[in-house]
């Protein structure tokens, strides 16, 4: 008796071992999977951290510090006041907030307009100017560059807003988008308005921008990110501090700006350029993420 | 009657198209046509706008220039190094965010920020981290040392330290669109396809390399295809750690070297630049060809 049940002890314990042992080397698996994403997220978010700690540091402090702590108890303000009073930063923010305003709506109106054309109209030669539209997203902005710093210097609008602006507005992939999003409209809603006696302009603003309103957004957000973060443009178009963006406002105070290495004082102003897109991120974040995979890319 | 109504609607179609079509042709068909021009014209002369002669002389010029040579060295190294590995990593990390559930939502959100940061104003954050300055090693500096390993200055020091850290922050800076991709692709593989390897007891390794890798070749193909142009295109990236003279840093791109003979200091030479410019894009446009091409074989659609 005392032997079976043993044995009936050893065979329960043997199925249990297999199940756990399965168990364990799942949960083995999810444990070096965390851990290893967790590092990722590290890597990722540890320029953020170390941005702000040193924008907090005084600038004594910082350079006290030859092995670099990862806190500090003594948080100060004072290269926040420094950033904004030693270089002007606040016109730097503010030529940029101008400029990704602008640029944005005009991009919104144009891009509108002629996805209206592809999507709505018939006219002769669309078909043509559509696969004209779409080769011209094959080509490098780079190679455009060069005859539009010698068109805008030529035509005595470098250090404008008007010089800054109007190369930057077109994107050739949104008008792509946009189309694409316009044609999903039934046709029968046009047809309808057209019974009515609406125009094609009211029929546009009044149905087919509040129905594609979503993609519009993300269109909107994906050109404010590009402008606020755009550095080469600019970089060749201003010698002005006056009209830089922030951008080269940065590399500025990098090489002449806060006199020699104060280091806390250019992370203050990193973090104040850096902040008002990552606000944007945080409540964007699902938008932002479905519109770049739809085929957005960097720069 | 009815052909003034075709036309009218012609003019219509024009007329909403025009904004955009004026926009393109100044600022895209006419430089286009341009910078050929340009890239033909000897010894032009910005001031007085005048020109000797038409010739190649400007693309032998740009190809004998050493700091060509050098920004077309650092290029294709920097290509080379981070595209594989980029993507490689991109896809370990997305195998890893398919496979869990709690917090995926947070470390996708993570990873997606330094899309959306300035280049430049954390290319700087990753300087100071890399520098040496004469009050600090810097931390990585410091962490070498923790194991046991030879300080070295990274902004200011050898070739391979500065191409070492360049290519990490470029993998930094590429990585999350990578991820983005890649999730999304392998979050869109039907269930069905692995409901069935495991009723047939395939092996984890069998069930990627048969189903998973196959199912999402075309966007890592994607990947690698804008990987390749983005990287030939690198240049603010490189601004950001080593400063506006690259050219004296030894860590000159071709854009870079594109933008030098452009404007600042050694510029005032739109004809190299536009050799240069029609050189890179030649450079970019054969290597997504030669991409086409292996993709036709090994891709599955």
């Amino acid at each position: 008796m005392m032997v079976e049940k043993v044995s009936k002890q050893e065979n329960t314990t043997d199925y249990q071992k297999i199940e756990t042992a399965a168990r364990r080397r799942k949960k083995t698996a999810a444990v070096i999977t965390y851990i290893l994403l967790s590092a990722w997220a590290v890597i990722v978010l540890f320029p953020f951290y170390w941005m702000v700690l040193t924008s907090v540091k005084s600038y004594s402090a910082y350079n006290a510090e030859y092995i670099p702590r990862f806190f500090t108890l003594s948080p100060t303000m004072q290269n926040y006041v420094e950033a904004f009073t030693a270089v002007p930063l606040g016109r730097y923010l503010l030529n940029t907030l101008i400029f990704t305003l602008v640029t944005t709506f005009v991009m919104l109106v144009v891009i509108t307009l002629a996805a209206f054309a592809f999507a709505r109209l018939e006219f002769r030669g669309k078909n043509v100017m559509f696969v004209f539209f779409l080769s011209m997203m094959m080509i490098p902005n780079e190679l455009a560059v060069i005859t539009n710093f010698m068109t805008v210097t030529n035509l005595d609008m470098r250090n404008s807003f008007a010089g800054l602006i109007l190369p930057s507005v077109m994107s050739v992939f949104y008008v792509y988008l946009l189309k694409e999003n316009f044609e999903q409209i039934p046709d029968s809603l046009y047809y309808a308005a057209k019974v009515d006696g609406t125009s094609d302009l009211r029929y546009l603003l009044r149905v087919m921008i509040p129905i594609s309103k979503p993609t519009l957004v993300t269109i909107t957000i994906l050109k404010v990110i590009e402008c606020w973060n755009s550095y080469v443009w600019p970089r060749l178009i201003t010698d002005d501090p006056d009209y830089f963006l922030v951008s080269n406002g940065i590399q500025e105070i990098r090489e002449n700006g806060f006199g020699r290495e104060n280091i806390p004082a250019m992370m203050a102003a990193v973090v104040v350029i850096s902040v008002p897109l990552i606000l944007l991120f945080l409540v964007f974040h699902k938008k932002i993420m479905e519109g770049v995979s739809r085929g957005g890319t960097k720069g | 009657m009815k052909r003034d109504k075709i036309s009218n609607s012609n003019l219509k179609g024009w007329l909403y198209l025009l904004p955009a079509v004026l926009f393109l042709g100044v600022f895209m068909v006419y430089p286009l046509v341009d910078v050929l021009v340009y890239s033909f014209e000897e010894g032009y002369n910005s001031a007085s706008q005048t020109y000797f002669g038409i010739g190649s002389y400007n693309y032998a010029y740009v190809l004998r220039d050493p700091y060509f040579l050098q920004a077309l060295k650092n290029t294709f190294l920097l290509v080379i190094i981070t595209v594989p590995l980029s993507t490689g990593i991109a896809l370990l990390i997305s195998l890893g965010l398919n496979s869990v559930k709690p917090f995926r939502d947070l470390f996708q959100t993570i990873y997606f920020l330094p899309y959306v940061t300035n280049t430049l104003a954390v290319g700087m954050v990753f300087m100071i981290l890399f520098k040496k300055t004469a009050y600090s090693d810097g931390l990585i500096n410091l962490l070498i040392r923790c194991f046991g390993g030879e300080g070295v200055d990274f902004i200011d020091g050898p070739y391979w330290a500065k191409m070492f850290v360049l290519c990490i922050y470029t993998i930094w800076v590429v990585m999350p669109f990578k991820i983005l991709i890649l999730t999304s692709a392998l979050a869109a593989v039907d269930q069905q396809y692995y409901n069935a390897a495991k009723v047939d007891g395939t092996s984890k390794f069998r069930t990627f390399a048969r189903i998973t890798l196959p199912m999402i070749s075309p966007m890592i193909f994607y990947l690698i295809i804008t990987g390749f142009i983005g990287a030939f295109k690198a240049y603010s990236d490189v601004v950001a750690l080593f400063g506006t003279n690259l050219n004296a840093a030894g860590m000159n791109t071709i854009v870079g070297y594109v933008y030098d003979m452009l404007y600042g200091d050694s510029g005032g030479y739109p004809s190299y630049a536009s050799a240069a410019a029609i050189l890179l894009f030649a450079i970019v446009f054969t290597i997504t060809c030669i991409n086409l091409l292996i993709s036709k074989r090994k891709v599955h659609y």
